[in-house]
């Protein structure tokens, strides 16, 4: 069943169409709407919308709940340059929940989903390549989450 | 020439070399495994213009595969901004891509101002065109002044560095600061432009709209530049775009793509300019292209010193902006105002927000989340070099050690944009 918010929006209708359940929510940003994608099939909506026009992946980002549940939320944001639109889908991940990479949709997800895997310690399943892309590769924890401190990491460039 | 500076081959290849053979001839058919070298470009190499390491695996002078490391300069300023008050984010934002900073200031501006639901008075969407599109033709001078250095030609740099100075000094009159001006800022502009802008700008826009075809000429019939250009540095334009290709790269491939023409924002809609492209898809299209680019921004200039709106440089947000300082202290209100938001900062209603600009580099956008604190909850900044960046291995492929030099020169990322 479609979000009332998205009951006209196109692309959605189209998505729902094709994948009935893969949308479990939406959200009205102040640029377009969100949809909110069933985890275990980003990869098939991923899919459809890159052959209905959506051919650029602008990035892929994470945001951290802590300490709400569930914690984590990947954010894609889509491009279409034939269509001049834009499109944010995003999935929402319990703690140690994996996701599906989408890099055999679009190759420029590579480095995107590293990205995500280093800075939040979200896995990517069927990844080609996932290891820490910024932070050295023997770093412990995950920078961007809510719960690694902003000052004072037990690392300290002071004590050698 | 260039590759003399790259040769720090990995001490066990040369070793095997030396060993199987010390002349080096007839060692192609035999020994083709052992003539697979590594190469360590960088992380401290001249060319890179930053901190970038490349990984080169090499046949002779051939690139067979290049790996592209990144990180070296991660600072970690997405996590900064999130402790940060929304307006103590804005210097942070110069420091991302710190040739291009206005636009940046720009796009979180324009984001927060989104979650806010402010309006901007025209003066100040005005004068926040003209300062980016001075910024863009400040950062495509350092462009080609350093592209064309690595590739040997010394004197385009010093043109363009001197007039690159002349943009810095408008900088400095609006904004106190050449480089970080933070001037752009969520409800407008930080200070009053200052007097006598008019004259000082359209002396600057006649000198640089001049000074382009003086860059190009010395360049673009260049025998040397041309060789060393044409016919470099190409990939599939289907494979750009899935890359995370954007901006002037992806124009000189021939795709009519600007985010100030899709989607516009600061009034942008309201100035006539081209969307210059090529089709040739290789350094010397890139060359164009952004050669062109900078008569555009000239173009845009003349116009917004032409038409320029009178009026606020800044919104009417007493609750987010500063407040003046003579009311500050004849008017409790303002003096209320201004304690709030000095020890508490504003508060930004609940929500997300992805904001599209034309960053010099290409498509920079900025992902800002509110939890309706104070504090943003998530920034994400999409910058243009780390999807550029990301074609840079297979765009080496198969490329002479010389060329790599043009072709990351042709690619224009800041690495301080690409690490953040």
């Amino acid at each position: 069943m479609l979000p009332e918010v998205l009951s006209e929006n196109a692309t959605a209708l189209a998505i729902s169409q094709q994948l009935p359940d893969a949308i479990v929510d939406a959200q009205m940003a102040a640029d377009g709407p969100v949809f909110f994608i069933r985890p275990s099939q980003i990869v098939a909506v991923c899919r459809f919308l890159k052959d209905s026009g959506f051919e650029q992946i602008s990035g892929i980002t994470g945001v951290d709940w802590w300490p709400k549940e569930p914690r984590f939320e990947v954010i894609y944001l889509l491009h279409s340059l034939r269509h001049n639109a834009r499109v944010r889908l995003s999935v929402r991940l319990g703690e140690h929940d994996e996701s599906e990479s989408v890099c055999c949709v679009w190759r420029g997800a590579n480095w995107y989903e590293r990205e995500v895997f280093d800075l939040f310690g979200i896995s990517f399943r069927n990844h080609p390549n996932l290891e820490r892309i910024m932070m050295p590769a023997d770093w412990e924890g995950y920078p961007l989450r809510k719960d690694y401190p902003v000052h004072g990491h037990k690392y300290s460039y002071q004590e050698e | 020439m260039t590759e003399g500076k790259t040769h720090v081959a990995s001490l066990d290849a040369q070793h095997e070399l030396a060993v199987e053979d010390p002349s080096g001839i007839e060692l192609a058919d035999q020994h083709a495994s052992a003539r697979k070298m590594t190469l360590n470009m960088g992380p401290q190499h001249p060319s890179t213009h930053g901190v970038l390491r490349v990984v080169l695996e090499l046949d002779g002078e051939t690139i067979l595969k290049a790996r592209p490391e990144i990180g070296y300069l991660h600072t970690g300023i997405e996590k900064e901004c999130e402790v940060k008050k929304y307006q103590q984010v804005v210097p942070l934002t110069d420091r991302v891509d710190y040739l291009s900073n206005l636009n940046n200031n720009l796009c979180y501006s324009l984001a927060v101002e989104r979650l806010l639901g402010l309006e901007i008075p025209p003066m100040a969407q005005w004068m926040r065109v003209m300062l980016c599109e001075l910024t863009r033709v400040s950062s495509h001078l350092i462009w080609l002044g350093t592209h064309a250095l690595d590739i040997g030609a010394m004197s385009v740099y010093f043109y363009c560095f001197r007039e690159r100075e002349e943009i810095m000094k408008v900088f400095e009159m609006f904004s106190g600061q050449r480089m970080m001006t933070s001037y752009i800022r969520p409800g407008g502009l930080a200070l009053e432009p200052p007097r006598g802008w008019h004259k000082v700008v359209s002396n600057l826009q006649e000198r640089l709209a001049r000074g382009i075809d003086e860059y190009e000429n010395l360049l673009a019939s260049n025998p040397i530049w041309v060789n060393r250009t044409k016919g470099v540095g190409m990939l599939p334009v289907d494979t750009m775009i899935e890359l995370g290709v954007t901006g002037p790269m992806l124009r000189a491939a021939g795709v009519k793509t600007d985010a100030r023409k899709d989607f516009p924002h600061s009034s942008y809609e309201l100035f006539d300019f081209d969307v210059p492209t090529r089709k040739a898809n290789d350094v010397y299209a890139r060359f164009e292209v952004r050669i062109e680019e900078m008569r555009q921004s000239m173009r845009i200039v003349k116009q917004a010193l032409d038409g320029m709106p009178a009026g606020r440089w800044q919104a009417d947000a007493p609750h987010i902006l500063l407040p003046d300082r003579e009311q500050m202290k004849t008017q409790m209100e303002s003096l209320i105002y201004h304690f709030k938001i000095v020890t508490e900062g504003y508060r930004v209603p609940a929500g997300s927000v992805y904001q599209v600009v034309e960053s010099p580099r290409g498509e920079l956008g900025y992902y800002v989340v509110s939890d309706g604190t104070a504090n943003p909850h998530r920034v994400f900044m999409r910058t243009p070099s780390f999807g550029n960046l990301q074609s840079l291995g297979a765009m080496l492929e198969g490329v002479l050690i010389a060329d790599s030099i043009a072709v990351m020169g042709s690619m224009d990322f800041v690495l301080g944009d690409v690490d953040r």
